[in-house]
């Protein structure tokens, strides 16, 4: 009754071609991000702040990358840990050695930076399919990891290899407290979100698909496989390196080089494929499954009344996710921005039966 | 063997035997020093390559890229070290195959089943959520403290050849031991493929799953004895592996290595998977002394990635993989 397009007419392309064509999904979404800009800062607790909804950000964005590249283009990578850790030690280095730059400045030349190595190492993407390119890509990650923690110039040889990262400043106001750190973030993961939700719509976006769906066949009707397929680690490794600078900045502070390693890249690919490959939408579902899963499974015994020892609550919480894994794959293998949209599509015709 | 594969490897033999016998021309005492290098890399190798044998075996009969297998090296080995306070080893084994046994019927069961048909990266997907699943079950049932496996295995090392060159060859006798274990697997593994009837079906699976089911070979049961066997494997793996560094968790890490191997030698051939275990054994061994210096050390753990990565650019379907035409 409530969610139905029922006389919205579409009489100019400028409404056809918007991005929300329907009112109720316009109202929402604009509902949504004032509840999240207005009334949150007032809502929420430090805690929820710092230890769910700023990483759940972050990660959301490092998500909306690796969908770009997996989701759109068809590219499995994983390396995305390391992407990370190329975004998040460029912006340090930038921070450090240029001091007077803008914070955000910093960001999009990490995010270039990221760019370039993404670029560089998707090379191989022209020649490699499948998982014979997703092992290559465990190549990056392992390089990475490896360059970051032996050459000393890159945390400005700190002697433990560790590095933290300068206050964060924007035009001379200092970011503190948990929430103006959770609406910087939240601002930055808003703008690229659209920008992503544009691009994959656009002519680019749609020659990602081409070659995703099939690369032969894309070729043969005048994509350019090179582009297609570049251009897509280019934009992913993009807001990779952007996630990673912000996971650096703002919710470390200060990390070492495992905060990148392999477990990460593991991570954000579950995020994509939980959450629904090929999906903006997705790409935020994924990252709270796996956000708060975690913390929800780590509560879970202390609130059923059974406290368990700490080893074992993580042994536990291993099996439990590699047990929900295999279900949510078993029940919905294209995510839960799949779920999202039978429900929509439900809620069309609610009451009614037909 | 195509007559290119053969030709690049043993272009690539050639390479790394140059890259190798250069030192020489500074001292002749160090003669027998490259020979111990490209002995022990090798020896690795073959450790690699049991790994990887398990990986290549799924991937064949089932199209499954199972990232579990470390996790089922881990496993075995854990189970295996624990019941060995209980019983006497052989028991302990039997025990332990019987349970590989049983793990696969369940993953065939509860994961590869319901999700027959789907995408290669669900699957893949899937079988992460395995590890993730199995890493938990091992540590909680078995404790996640380092044991020590012993089997047996001589551990002093030995000097061969002191006939030969002045001061011989030091070799490690565990290695030698598991390298022949290795070969006598690989040996077993060939005559159960190619005189069994078992072994003929897993062969028309891996060749062509449709036409395997229209002779009536049930898919799922060959699925069941496939992982068995890669249970197997795994299992054999993981003595070779613990008795040489300690049941622990990072023995899943080393099983990572495993994938570059298998890209090496591509994805769909066993042969394949112990030459690449064997090149990228070498290749890590004598690049980390040659080029380790260089580098600042610490570059075995990219060095096999990389490896692989520019061999896969001259040729993307690994060493003795299948050509793949694409059509539109």
């Amino acid at each position: 009754m409530i969610y139905r397009e029922t006389g919205q007419f579409k009489t100019t392309y400028a409404s056809d071609q918007q991005l929300f064509p329907i009112l109720q999904d316009r109202v929402f979404v604009i509902g949504f991000l004032l509840f999240a800009f207005v009334a949150m800062p007032f809502l929420a607790s430090d805690y929820l702040f710092r230890a769910i909804l700023t990483p759940f950000l972050i990660l959301s964005l490092a998500a909306l990358g690796l969908n770009i590249l997996v989701g759109y283009c068809g590219q499995l990578s994983l390396g995305t840990g390391g992407f990370m850790a190329v975004g998040a030690y460029a912006a340090y280095n930038l921070a450090v050695r240029v001091p007077d730059l803008n914070l955000l400045v910093v960001f999009v030349l990490a995010g270039l930076c990221s760019t370039v190595a993404g670029a560089l190492f998707g090379i191989p993407s022209l020649r490699i399919k499948g998982f014979y390119l997703a092992v290559t890509t465990l190549a990056a990650q392992f390089f990475l990891d490896w360059l970051f923690s032996r050459v000393g110039w890159f945390t400005n040889y700190s002697s433990s290899g560790s590095v933290a990262a300068p206050p964060l400043e924007m035009f001379g106001h200092p970011i503190q407290g948990p929430a103006e750190k959770y609406l910087f973030v939240l601002s930055i993961v808003s703008v690229f979100a659209l920008l992503a939700k544009n691009l994959t719509r656009g002519a680019i976006g749609r020659s990602w698909m081409a070659t995703r769906d099939m690369d032969v066949a894309a070729e043969v009707i005048g994509i350019r496989p090179l582009y297609a397929k570049l251009t897509a680690f280019a934009v992913s490794s993009f807001y990779v390196g952007i996630a990673g600078a912000l996971w650096g900045f703002v919710y470390l502070g200060g990390w070492e080089p495992l905060a990148f390693d392999v477990n990460r890249s593991f991570e954000l690919l579950f995020m994509v494929i939980i959450g629904g490959l090929g999906s903006i939408l997705g790409s935020f579902l994924g990252a709270a499954f796996i956000v708060i899963l975690p913390i929800a499974l780590n509560r879970l015994p202390t609130a059923l009344g059974m406290p368990l020892s700490t080893a074992t609550v993580s042994e536990v919480e291993l099996m439990t996710f590699g047990g929900l894994i295999v279900f949510f794959l078993i029940a919905e293998p294209r995510g839960l921005a799949r779920l999202w949209a039978i429900g929509k599509e439900k809620l069309r015709l609610w009451p009614f039966p037909h | 063997m195509s007559a290119s594969a053969r030709n690049l490897t043993i272009a690539f033999f050639a390479l790394l035997a140059a890259a190798a016998v250069s030192p020489m021309d500074f001292g002749e005492a160090r003669f027998p020093q490259w020979l111990e290098i490209v002995i022990g890399g090798l020896m690795s190798g073959v450790l690699y390559s049991l790994v990887a044998l398990g990986l290549v075996l799924i991937f064949k009969a089932s199209g499954v890229f199972n990232f579990a297998q470390g996790a089922m090296v881990l496993f075995a080995a854990l189970t295996l070290v624990r019941l060995m306070e209980k019983m006497p080893f052989v028991v302990a084994l039997a025990v332990v195959l019987a349970v590989m046994v049983a793990l696969a019927w369940l993953v065939e069961r509860l994961v590869l089943r319901p999700l027959v048909n789907q995408e290669g990266i669900v699957l893949f997907m899937a079988t992460l959520g395995v590890a993730y699943f199995l890493n938990g079950l091992g540590q909680l049932v078995w404790g996640a403290d380092v044991y020590t496996l012993d089997v047996g295995m001589p551990k002093e090392p030995k000097i061969i050849l002191d006939k030969v060159f002045e001061g011989g060859i030091l070799v490690s006798t565990e290695d030698l031991v598991a390298a022949v274990i290795a070969g006598l697997l690989v040996a077993a593994l060939a005559l159960f493929f190619q005189k069994t009837a078992t072994g003929r079906a897993l062969r028309a699976v891996a060749d062509d799953h449709q036409a395997a089911q229209s002779i009536g070979i049930p898919l799922n049961r060959i699925w069941v004895i496939v992982w068995s066997v890669a249970g197997l494997v795994a299992l054999v793996a993981g003595v070779v592996w613990g008795s040489k560094l300690g049941v622990q968790f990072s023995l899943q890490l080393i099983a990572l290595k495993a994938l570059p191997v298998v890209i090496l030698g591509g994805f769909t051939s066993i042969p394949g998977a112990i030459v690449g275990g064997l090149l990228i054994g070498l290749g890590e061994k004598l690049s980390e002394v040659y080029l380790g210096p260089l580098f600042g050390g610490g570059i075995e753990n990219w060095f096999a990635y990389v490896l692989a990565l520019v061999f896969l650019l001259f040729r993307p379907e690994g060493l003795f993989g299948e050509k793949h035409i694409d059509r539109v």
